[in-house]
């Protein structure tokens, strides 16, 4: 496949995110901040979000699965996931952290856990599409396209 | 129960029917095993009778508290009620009394009427007969046996005969008292007649006498009656009148028994029917109050979870058509919770289990609250809509936050529902400040009011206050209440107003105005009446003044706690954080008020002063009303217009700018308009691009916050204001940032690292670290670093604690070196390093909170360009240069 047409479906893709809610404003910002001398910020944030991520989900599960729950660390657990979601600009990841949240001060562990399971579904949906998009952007490179950015 | 009362008025008013009776009584049957209860419940012993018959007391001397009380006994009949003619015997037990527990025993025992001998009857001394029916507690067959009945015996109906007065009165009847000598004997016991009632005034003379049986309809008794002429033998024509006569007597006497007893077992009937009727309503009515608080609270929990999942399906990936839906459902549902919530509250109502909160709360900041909820509703709808809260009015309180928005968004809610043009306008005053200017108000001219529609006297709705009528506006009852706040809060609109029919049920629960109007508008009817309650729950009263076609003004007052009088019994956590306005930002500045009608400027004043900005107020920007200001004196900041005066200023405005830019050539005042609707903003902004100065608008309905959050966005600027779009302050921010050397501190690594990458793009030499003490140890004075972006929710030691420690040791350091003073000196620099707190927030972290902990200014996480550069250029700046 030729660069501009992996281009282009670079850019529908990406166009697809952006509409159905996965990434938002931050994202473009993040891409900004990429530049000659640091030309793999996106994809080192990004992965470090997922190691990230993947640890406070674990974390999260453990939490949750505790006879006596404490609230106050799922909470804390949740907010650091919805700071670093909102940082890359996963815009559906740190919504649903918002109303996991919420169900936290409510002390409702039936919501909390399928909140869980939401943040979990969202995120693997999230990752996968990011894996897609860095997937396009090195075949781009590799066809011998400019980078993305 | 059917009380003595009810039961002497029943009596009284049925006495024509039983017109020889001079009083009925009525006594339960109570076992000894009931006693106790049975008194507890009355409130009085059960009396005995015997010793007052024994010993007949005169008429004034008769005290039925005297009376001994009965011995222990196997039952007792004790007489509940009586008609008043005979209320005396209330509380004697029938059964102690000799002919009395006669007639009672053989009354039960054989389900007939039975009357007593002849007896002095106690209190009036004189001779009567008692009637004595039982009454059952279920229906008996005819044939039931004597100890069947008395087991189904519930109590004892009695009738009081005076046997004197009877007798007249039938004679009466007759016309011939005059002529004939009546005398009725009771010859149950025929070798001792008693006579029960002798007109004659010599028994000696027998010989001519009549003598008949009477049947009074108890076959143990045995009356005859003797009649003879007063003055002579009577002729024999004369004699077969008078016992025809007699016979008539007789006749008339035994049926007038016989329908007294009737009548009286069928007052009964009815008084015991009435009694069961009564009961079951009230069961009914309590069974309903349990029954809608059951119900409400059952639908209401899973509703919770059905809107939570909704919000949740919300944030899935649905296509357009899919979004709609849910939202329509989140809608409904949302709609359905507020409505259980009212009939929930309705509930507790009824069954009295509403209680109030005392929490401490910003009144203020609440109705800015109420006030963001009706917002889009209003500009909508082109309705002004406004909150002014008088300074007097303390600015923290003690009360139920919760109810006091329930009743104010109750209202605001209605005022806005049936208003269409106008205006919908709130005020908060101190009673006493309200009651000084009673008289200053009704002066006022009735077109002088926020939207210029003219309003309905605001006055007339608390025209029926009691605590305005008496001079006390003080509840004393609130003992509670140690440094009372007395408020009153009027909601005036300029709307449909009430219907005059209507007005006097519009407290009605479930009342409303027509049946078109939930139709058209919805609702329960229920608010209002909830509303009422609350306002009585705080101490309160609430009226209204309605008139069609003009508006509506309802006022309630509500007592508070003042929230400074007692801080330590309270703790602050409740207090909303959003009040804490950054007002130091602000403080100081000037702003200029253009708006020629008193009553909105006043309400625009208000809002601006709370940001800490001074505010004057002229009609309009003509020469004559501007000079009158010290304008070379006082630095202006900042103009706030009304929108409709706009296009009239075209021309006296840059005359004006110019006249400031001549007394202060830095002066550029920024122009603010305040528009009431969203699309008249976007209209003005077209048209008015020729005029210099572009203004921002402010949206009303006017809040501290969203002003402030309008202003900053502008004044942020005010230095710099060719720096326009991001790629310029882009440019700027390398220049600034280029080559410091920056620590940013968070434990959240992924922000960590989104928060360096955006400082290194701009150049600078970023360190990261994870922790609070980390960044102590790291940020010791002299510094090594040019400044410090922070986290401020971190574990162990947060973003404010790390701050203030770097701070102390900043202090100590350069007391060491005694350059405490020194900022201007580039030595000293190195002894405060700026540090900036990143949060992603503004609640969680005020600019105020920020300040006081020793911080230099904050920026929202995910970072952006401008906000950044906006910050950093406060304290990079002047090194540039």
């Amino acid at each position: 496949m030729d660069a501009v047409h992996l281009k282009r479906q670079l850019i529908t893709f990406t166009e697809q995110l952006f509409r159905e809610g996965f990434l938002d404003e931050q994202f473009n910002q993040l891409q900004q901040l990429q530049d000659e001398n640091n030309p793999n910020f996106v994809v080192e944030v990004v992965s470090l979000f997922f190691q990230d991520t993947e640890r406070l989900l674990d974390e999260l599960s453990k939490a949750l699965d505790q006879a006596n729950l404490d609230f106050k660390k799922v909470d804390g657990h949740v907010h650091q996931l919805k700071g670093s979601s909102s940082s890359i600009g996963a815009q559906r990841v740190q919504r649903t952290c918002i109303i996991f949240r919420n169900y936290c001060n409510e002390k409702n562990v039936q919501a909390c856990l399928k909140c869980l399971q939401v943040v979990k579904r969202e995120f693997a949906l999230l990752k996968s599409k990011m894996e897609t998009l860095f997937n396009l952007e090195q075949q781009i490179l590799a066809a011998g396209g400019p980078p993305s950015i | 129960m059917v009380l003595q009362r009810t039961f002497a008025r029943y009596a009284e008013r049925t006495a024509f029917e039983r017109p020889l009776t001079s009083g009925v009584a009525y006594a339960v049957r109570v076992l000894h095993s009931e006693r106790e209860q049975f008194e507890k419940h009355q409130g009085w012993t059960i009396k005995r009778m015997d010793i007052l018959e024994q010993k007949p007391v005169h008429k004034d001397d008769y005290e039925p508290e005297a009376l001994e009380p009965s011995p222990v006994q196997e039952e007792y009949a004790p007489v509940i009620f009586a008609q008043d003619t005979v209320s005396h015997v209330i509380s004697l037990d029938l059964l102690s009394g000799k002919e009395d527990r006669d007639n009672v025993l053989r009354a039960r025992a054989s389900g007939k009427g039975v009357l007593t001998a002849p007896f002095r009857l106690i209190k009036t001394n004189r001779l009567g007969v008692i009637l004595t029916f039982a009454v059952y507690k279920m229906d008996l067959p005819s044939n039931a046996t004597p100890n069947e009945r008395i087991q189904a015996t519930a109590g004892y109906i009695g009738g009081i005969f005076h046997i004197q007065s009877l007798v007249e009165k039938l004679l009466q009847q007759l016309a011939s008292k005059q002529t004939i000598d009546v005398t009725v004997l009771d010859t149950t016991n025929q070798s001792y007649p008693i006579s029960m009632y002798d007109s004659s005034s010599n028994t000696s003379d027998n010989d001519l006498s009549y003598v008949s049986m009477l049947n009074f309809g108890d076959p143990l008794r045995k009356h005859e009656m003797h009649c003879r002429f007063k003055e002579k033998a009577p002729w024999p024509l004369l004699e077969m009148a008078t016992s025809t006569g007699i016979l008539v007597i007789a006749l008339l006497l035994g049926h007038i028994f016989h329908a007294t007893m009737i009548r009286i077992a069928k007052v009964e009937d009815d008084c015991r029917k009435m009694m069961e009727l009564k009961k079951r309503a009230e069961a009914a009515d309590v069974a309903k109050s349990q029954f809608l608080a059951t119900v409400s609270h059952e639908i209401r929990t899973p509703m919770n979870g059905v809107l939570g999942m909704l919000q949740m399906l919300m944030d899935t990936d649905l296509d357009v058509t899919q979004q709609d839906y849910v939202r329509t459902a989140q809608e409904s549902g949302k709609a359905l919770v507020s409505l259980i919530n009212e009939v929930l509250d309705q509930a507790k109502i009824e069954s009295g289990k509403l209680e109030l909160e005392a929490v401490q709360f910003d009144l203020r900041a609440t109705l800015d609250d109420v006030l963001s909820l009706f917002s889009g509703k209003s500009q909508e709808k082109g309705v002004e809509l406004g909150v002014y809260v008088s300074d007097r009015v303390p600015k923290i309180l003690i009360g139920d936050p919760g109810r006091f928005r329930q009743i104010i968004t109750n209202l605001m809610g209605n005022s806005i529902k049936f208003t269409d043009r106008g205006h919908v306008f709130v005020t908060v005053h101190l009673i006493e400040e309200v009651m000084d200017s009673i008289d200053v108000e009704t002066e006022s001219s009735p077109q002088n009011t926020l939207s210029g529609f003219p309003v309905p006297k605001r006055r007339l709705s608390w025209s029926k206050f009691r605590s305005f009528s008496q001079e006390v506006p003080i509840c004393p009852s609130v003992s509670l209440i140690s440094d009372p706040i007395n408020l009153i809060v009027s909601v005036e609109d300029t709307g449909e107003g009430i219907p005059l029919e209507a007005q006097s049920r519009i407290f009605t629960p479930f009342v409303q105005v027509g049946p078109s109007i939930s139709r058209t508008h919805g609702g329960t009817g229920i608010g209002l009446s909830i509303s009422k309650y609350l306002v009585g729950l705080m101490n309160g009263e609430i009226g209204f003044v309605s008139i069609p076609q003009v508006g509506s003004t309802f006022t309630f007052t509500a007592v508070f706690n003042n929230g400074h009088s007692n801080l330590g019994e309270f703790g602050g956590p409740q207090i909303n954080t959003q009040s804490i306005l950054s007002t130091s930002e602000f403080h100081g500045m000037t702003a200029l008020l253009v708006d020629p009608r008193p009553v909105r400027a006043k309400l625009s004043r208000y809002h601006v002063q709370r940001l800490g900005i001074c505010v004057e107020v002229v009609p309009d920007l003509t020469y004559g009303s501007w000079s009158v200001l010290n304008c070379g004196m006082v630095k202006i900041d900042m103009i706030l217009m009304e929108e409709e005066l706009w296009d009239d200023s075209s021309s006296s405005l840059p005359i004006f700018l110019n006249h400031l830019r001549d007394n202060d050539p830095g002066a550029v005042p920024k122009l603010f308009l305040l528009t009431n609707s969203v699309s008249s903003s976007r209209t003005s902004n077209g048209t008015t691009t020729a005029i210099p100065s572009k203004p921002a608008v402010i949206t009303k309905p006017l809040r501290a916050s969203m002003i402030a959050t309008s202003l900053r966005r502008v004044m942020g600027f005010r230095n710099r204001t060719d720096l326009r779009n991001g790629e310029t302050s882009r440019l700027a921010l390398r220049n600034l940032l280029q080559g410091r050397k920056i620590l940013v501190v968070d434990d959240n690594d992924v922000n960590l690292k989104v928060a360096a990458g955006a400082l290194k793009k701009y150049g600078a030499d970023v360190v990261c670290e994870n922790s609070g003490s980390k960044a102590i140890s790291l940020l010791k004075p002299p510094h090594q670093f040019d400044a410090c972006f922070m986290d401020i929710q971190m574990p162990v030691i947060d973003g404010f604690e790390a701050t203030k420690r770097i701070r102390e040791a900043e202090r100590s350091f350069s007391g060491e070196y005694g350059r405490g003073n020194g900022s201007q000196d580039g030595k000293a620099v190195n002894c405060h390093v700026p540090i900036l707190a990143m949060t992603a927030d503004v609640i969680q972290a005020t600019h105020e909170e920020c300040i006081q902990c020793g911080m230099d200014g904050y920026v929202s996480k995910p970072f952006e360009a401008e906000q950044l550069y906006r910050e950093v250029s406060q304290f990079f700046a002047s090194q540039t240069n």
